[in-house]
């Protein structure tokens, strides 16, 4: 088993009591598995996946239960130890590709970052890590981007950037958190292709958070429904899809934009 | 980029012809007229007109203004009414005190507040940052002739660092002279550097709210790796900017603050010389003192380009 989550809590302590963002979160990820985790905003999945990846604050955030990686509880590493997985073993992607990039620094510096931070490698050998890692992440024209900024790229180029930097190191775990929503529909599809590619040809496992049971259902093997800071189900992403035992699910299937209802919708207006 | 550039040249040119216009229009008409008070109010009429006759005060306000410009763009800055010799041999050493002094308290300025803005931001909410914020309120609400006056008691009288009033000429020494210069030039700086300590800091911190910082730590960075890598390149785009206003704030600042400390600078030489409606000098202080702001906002705005990518090409 590679990542192990068992009663994960996550709650944000303030003087009128607790606010609990997750609450008794268990899932299990083996090596190269697609997961996804799918929710209405504010259903604590990004919290989820912040946790995973040691990203929240831990003065202001209190996290309980366990998070396992290879047989490490991340929990109770320090920030220095935790340090040693971020960007290498466990990687991650953000929703916002327009503001996830550093606007004064040229992509490739961002792109080959992690390397810089966790191996000795050369300079030119990690340029050329940071081609390949571009290639793979759907940039062919590596070369010429290296020296671009990232205002210079459009939102799909940017993401596949982001993903290129997640990759550099060949992460086991890469977390792709709502990666797609800020973007339009066709390079939505093509950015779920190439994450398909890359964990196909990769073997890296996705966490893939979203919520849109559809976006998911392209992508995934298995899935968790999250409400509320709980899970309601999980199961077989097709299982799940076709006969969803909980209304809440039911809900997220129906509230999918579909042809006839775009019909009916237009009608009105 | 060239195209920017030259738009932008173009345009410091035009603001530096506004400002020659403005400076001697202004004092062609406010009241006064030089002549009484170089020859004294028993002058005869006569005397008088010839006197207007020798100074070309007779002539139309704009050829006496095209006359001017031209002898500004050959160097000649005209003869003082007042001392009856060249404007620019009599401001050679005003120019030396005031500029060194402005130059001085620019350096502690930037000496003094960038490592105090990172480290109150680097430790936000810790024992510095919170007594660097009092300190900070303190010192911006001294205006600096009084952080002068200060300085001089404390410094000049107290520890006896520097003798009050008997400043060095650099002829004698650059050293002393620089020494002596120091203390003024803290008094400029110190307001200012706390603004600029708080601005920084305040930028800094907002830089680390956003997005790329959050990438910049899945990616392994501790909060100094990102700090210095990340943050601080973006953080100083709007200091810069800051610290460009922050020239004209410090030649202002020099004027006051010279008097405070006995420097025969532009300051002490502009306020004589009105009172003695010597235009020709105060002319040429007054184009002075603006083409050393207008030009250092000029590189600011090319700076500001060079820092920031977005901006590059527009």
């Amino acid at each position: 088993m590679m990542l192990q989550i068992e009663h994960l809590n996550i709650a944000f302590p303030n003087p009128k009591g607790h606010f609990e963002a997750v609450k008794d979160f268990s899932l299990h990820v083996e090596e190269g598995q697609v997961i996804g985790i799918v929710g209405e905003s504010g259903s604590g999945k990004s919290m989820t996946a912040h946790a995973i990846m040691g990203l929240l604050d831990r003065k202001s955030v209190k996290v309980s239960g366990s998070i396992r990686f290879e047989g490490v509880e991340l929990l109770d590493l320090t920030r220095t130890q935790m340090r040693s997985y971020q960007g290498k073993d466990l990687s991650i992607i953000f929703q916002e590709p327009m503001t996830s990039l550093n606007p004064t620094m040229k992509i490739g510096p961002q792109v080959e970052e992690a390397l810089r931070i966790h191996t000795k490698m050369p300079p030119k050998e990690r340029k050329q890590r940071a081609l390949e890692a571009m290639a793979l992440a759907g940039l062919p024209n590596g070369e010429q981007l290296y020296h671009q900024y990232p205002h210079q790229l459009s939102g799909g180029m940017r993401q596949r950037v982001m993903i290129a930097a997640a990759l550099v190191l060949r992460p086991k775990l890469l977390i792709a958190d709502e990666p797609t929503t800020a973007l339009d529909v066709t390079i939505q599809a093509q950015i779920l292709d190439t994450l398909r590619e890359i964990n196909r040809k990769e073997g890296i496992a996705i966490l893939f958070i979203s919520h849109d049971l559809g976006v998911i259902r392209a992508l995934c093997h298995h899935v968790v429904v999250m409400q509320q800071g709980e899970i309601v189900e999980a199961g077989d992403v097709e299982q799940v899809f076709h006969h969803p035992q909980q209304g809440y699910t039911q809900r997220l299937i129906a509230s999918r934009p579909t042809r006839t209802k775009l019909k009916a919708g237009g009608s009105h207006g | 980029m060239m195209k920017t550039l030259v738009k932008r040249v173009l345009l410091l040119i035009a603001t530096l012809l506004l400002v020659t216009i403005l400076a001697f229009v202004a004092f062609s008409i406010i009241p006064g007229d030089p002549t009484s008070s170089i020859l004294g109010v028993e002058a005869t009429p006569e005397q008088i007109a010839a006197l207007r006759d020798r100074l070309g005060l007779n002539l139309p306000i704009w050829q006496r203004y095209l006359h001017w410009l031209g002898g500004l763009l050959t160097g000649d800055l005209g003869e003082s009414y007042n001392y009856g010799m060249p404007v620019a041999q009599l401001l050679a050493t005003c120019v030396t005190h005031t500029l060194t002094l402005a130059v001085l308290a620019f350096v502690l300025i930037v000496a003094i507040s960038l490592p105090l803005g990172i480290i109150a931001a680097r430790y936000e909410g810790g024992v510095v940052d919170r007594v660097l914020t009092i300190l900070n309120q303190i010192t911006m609400s001294v205006p600096n002739f009084v952080a002068g006056i200060l300085l001089v008691y404390v410094f000049g009288l107290v520890l006896r660092l520097f003798q009050p009033g008997a400043i060095v000429s650099p002829q004698t020494g650059w050293g002393p002279y620089l020494w002596y210069m120091l203390f003024p030039a803290l008094a400029v700086a110190l307001p200012r550097s706390a603004m600029t300590v708080k601005m920084l800091r305040g930028a800094i911190l907002s830089e680390l709210g956003q997005d790329y910082i959050r990438t910049a730590y899945s990616k392994g960075n501790s909060k100094s790796s990102a700090l210095w890598r990340h943050v601080l390149r973006n953080a100083m785009i709007p200091v810069v900017t800051f610290l460009a206003m922050t020239v004209a704030d410090i030649m202002a600042g020099s004027i006051v603050v010279e008097q405070v400390f006995g420097i025969p600078g532009l300051g002490k030489m502009l306020v004589t010389s009105i009172g003695n409606r010597d235009y020709p000098v105060v002319q040429a202080i007054v184009v002075l003192i603006a083409t050393v702001v207008v030009v250092c906002n000029f590189a600011a705005d090319l700076l500001y380009r060079v820092m920031d990518p977005r901006l590059r090409g527009r």
